[in-house]
């Protein structure tokens, strides 16, 4: 505890009181109370055999991982334009459903704050609570296995990320450009093209190009399911333990991830 | 552009300027655009029979969140968000506990540059893998069970967490860190009343967050065998128990919203 002491050993300075530290205290003996209650009930469900057995597991796997079967990859093109497809057509999807949302749920914009914001703010959490890959799980007992599943799935998951940074956006407006068009006699359709549209272009092309970045991510596992694209091969790789196919699945994943974030990067710089 | 005197522009209609100025740019792209939308489109064969006999399953999906099952698989759900909670609580501490060194170590202003580098790595590495990727591998190495789903999120939260603290960190007010300094403290002191006031607040608020994000993964880590709800809610849906299912997606949703409303309260108080 910080404590000055003047020469005669007199306290003349301390951070915090008695009550003050005692309650610090206590909330880090909780804290570690809830964290080691978690943590032994982990280590309760975990077979320590197989823990302690891990490091030769491991060196195993990676012994028969290496090298990655390069001559796979011609079966990866398909599956790869196919993730491509996916998530780039579910955010456009995504954009198209999150555009009306987003203006029913700022708070400037809404025809009704009292009964359909709230409407709004709820499909807004909750597409977005729920994972991709959960709304991928769904659609493939509803529409099928397929890359159709998977883009619905990656549009669904992406209607509330980009509605609720879209209404931020549009909260956040300047009021004065909408009152000069408004005064000049337009009418609401014009207001809205003409007085917020312009003011929220640059947001609405960042927030398009930053979900298509996190879907491109999203889409290359959304085949463990059964959704279609790369993560397809991933699964049946997997399942006949084909680890020289898994390794090269994953550079490849790793290498579209990677030029996906920095085609949304040079473009992202290019708008704003 | 030539340039258009106001003789010319009389009488004629105000125009809206076009996005992009060039032209050939202009068509360019949207021709370009329009190749790769129709050509995406053909590439996705749409089973339409398929989808038209789903859709009654997906009209029994909506309505069954009207009247969720919450008892039939009652201690399932139960087990099964238990175990999402614990690894949320035990990952998301541990992984705070290890981006705090990472990220004052990926901080380019307190850190030298061979430090620097190393940690930035970890943060790059961290952030390209996908959690359900390292989840695989890790159910793969350690076996089934809700340490592989711990494990997992620990190590996503270090890049989200590091990455982000480095960032407010080489943002910081130099000043004050200066004046700490010169009262002549050791490099401990330095960091605890120089740089860790300037960046608690935003400290706190990013761990709310990564809570909340890491509750929203722990319960799709179970559809590869790393402990879970999802376990539970892929079973759902594979026998077609929507009603089960919509209830565990009730609870996800809910437990979202509070996480969410509760951090929103914390951050309020500590900014």
């Amino acid at each position: 505890m910080p404590v000055s002491q003047n020469a005669s050993g007199t306290k003349i300075w301390q951070l915090r009181n008695r009550n003050q530290t005692l309650v610090r205290w206590a909330a880090y003996l909780a804290g570690v109370a809830v964290f080691m209650w978690c943590w032994q009930r982990i280590s309760e469900a975990t077979t320590w055999f197989f823990v302690w057995d891990a490091p030769r597991i491991a060196a195993d796997i990676g012994g028969r991982a290496w090298p990655p079967r390069w001559s796979y990859m011609d079966k990866l093109w398909g599956p790869l334009w196919d993730t491509l497809n996916m998530a780039t057509l579910g955010t456009l999807l995504a954009l198209v459903m999150a555009v009306p949302v987003a203006f029913l749920a700022a708070r400037n914009t809404t025809p009704s704050a009292v009964f359909i914001r709230p409407v709004a703010l709820f499909i807004i959490v909750a597409t977005r609570s729920i994972n991709s890959l959960i709304w991928a799980l769904l659609l493939v007992a509803i529409v099928g296995p397929g890359v159709f599943a998977g883009l619905m799935a990656i549009a669904l998951r992406s209607i509330g990320f980009c509605a609720k940074l879209l209404y931020e956006a549009i909260e956040e407006i300047d009021p004065t450009q909408v009152e000069a068009i408004t005064a000049t006699g337009a009418s609401r359709w014009q207001v809205m093209a003409y007085g917020i549209v312009p003011q929220i272009m640059p947001a609405f092309a960042g927030i398009s190009v930053f979900r298509w970045d996190i879907n491109i991510r999203e889409s290359t596992v959304l085949g463990l399911v059964g959704a279609g694209g790369i993560g397809l091969q991933l699964q049946s790789s997997l399942n006949t333990l084909a680890w020289p196919q898994v390794t090269l699945i994953l550079i490849v994943i790793l290498a579209a991830v990677v030029i996906g974030e920095w085609v949304s990067a040079k473009v992202r710089g290019a708008i704003i | 552009m030539t340039a258009v005197t106001l003789e010319e522009r009389l009488g004629t209609a105000w125009k809206k300027p076009p996005l992009i100025a060039n032209p050939a740019l202009r068509w360019g792209l949207f021709l370009a655009a329009a190749i790769y939308l129709v050509l995406a489109v053909a590439s996705i064969d749409v089973n339409w029979a398929r989808v038209a006999e789903g859709l009654s399953r997906g009209w029994a999906f909506i309505t069954s969140f009207f009247n969720p099952d919450f008892v039939s698989r009652g201690s399932d759900i139960r087990d099964g968000i238990l175990e999402s909670v614990i690894i949320t609580v035990a990952s998301t501490v541990v992984g705070i506990l290890i981006s705090i060194p990472i990220g004052l170590g990926a901080a380019r202003n307190i850190a030298p540059l061979p430090v620097y580098l190393v940690c930035r790595a970890i943060v790059a590495l961290s952030r390209a893998l996908n959690e359900i990727i390292v989840a695989i591998l890790l159910v793969a190495i350690f076996g089934f069970g809700p340490l592989a789903g711990f494990l997992t999120l620990s190590f996503a939260t270090i890049g989200f967490l590091a990455k982000l603290l480095a960032e407010d960190i080489e943002e910081m007010d130099k000043v004050q860190a200066e004046a700490i300094r010169a009262t002549g403290s050791t490099w401990m002191q330095w960091i605890n009343y120089g740089v860790q006031p300037q960046v608690m607040p935003r400290l706190i608020g990013l761990s709310m967050y990564r809570l909340d994000i890491n509750f929203r993964e722990s319960a799709v880590l179970g559809l590869v065998g790393a402990g879970g709800i999802g376990a539970t809610l892929n079973t759902a849906f594979d026998r077609y128990e929507f009603d089960t299912a919509a209830a565990i997606l009730l609870i996800i949703i809910v437990t979202v919203m509070a996480l969410e409303y509760l951090s929103g309260i914390i951050r309020a108080k500590v900014q």
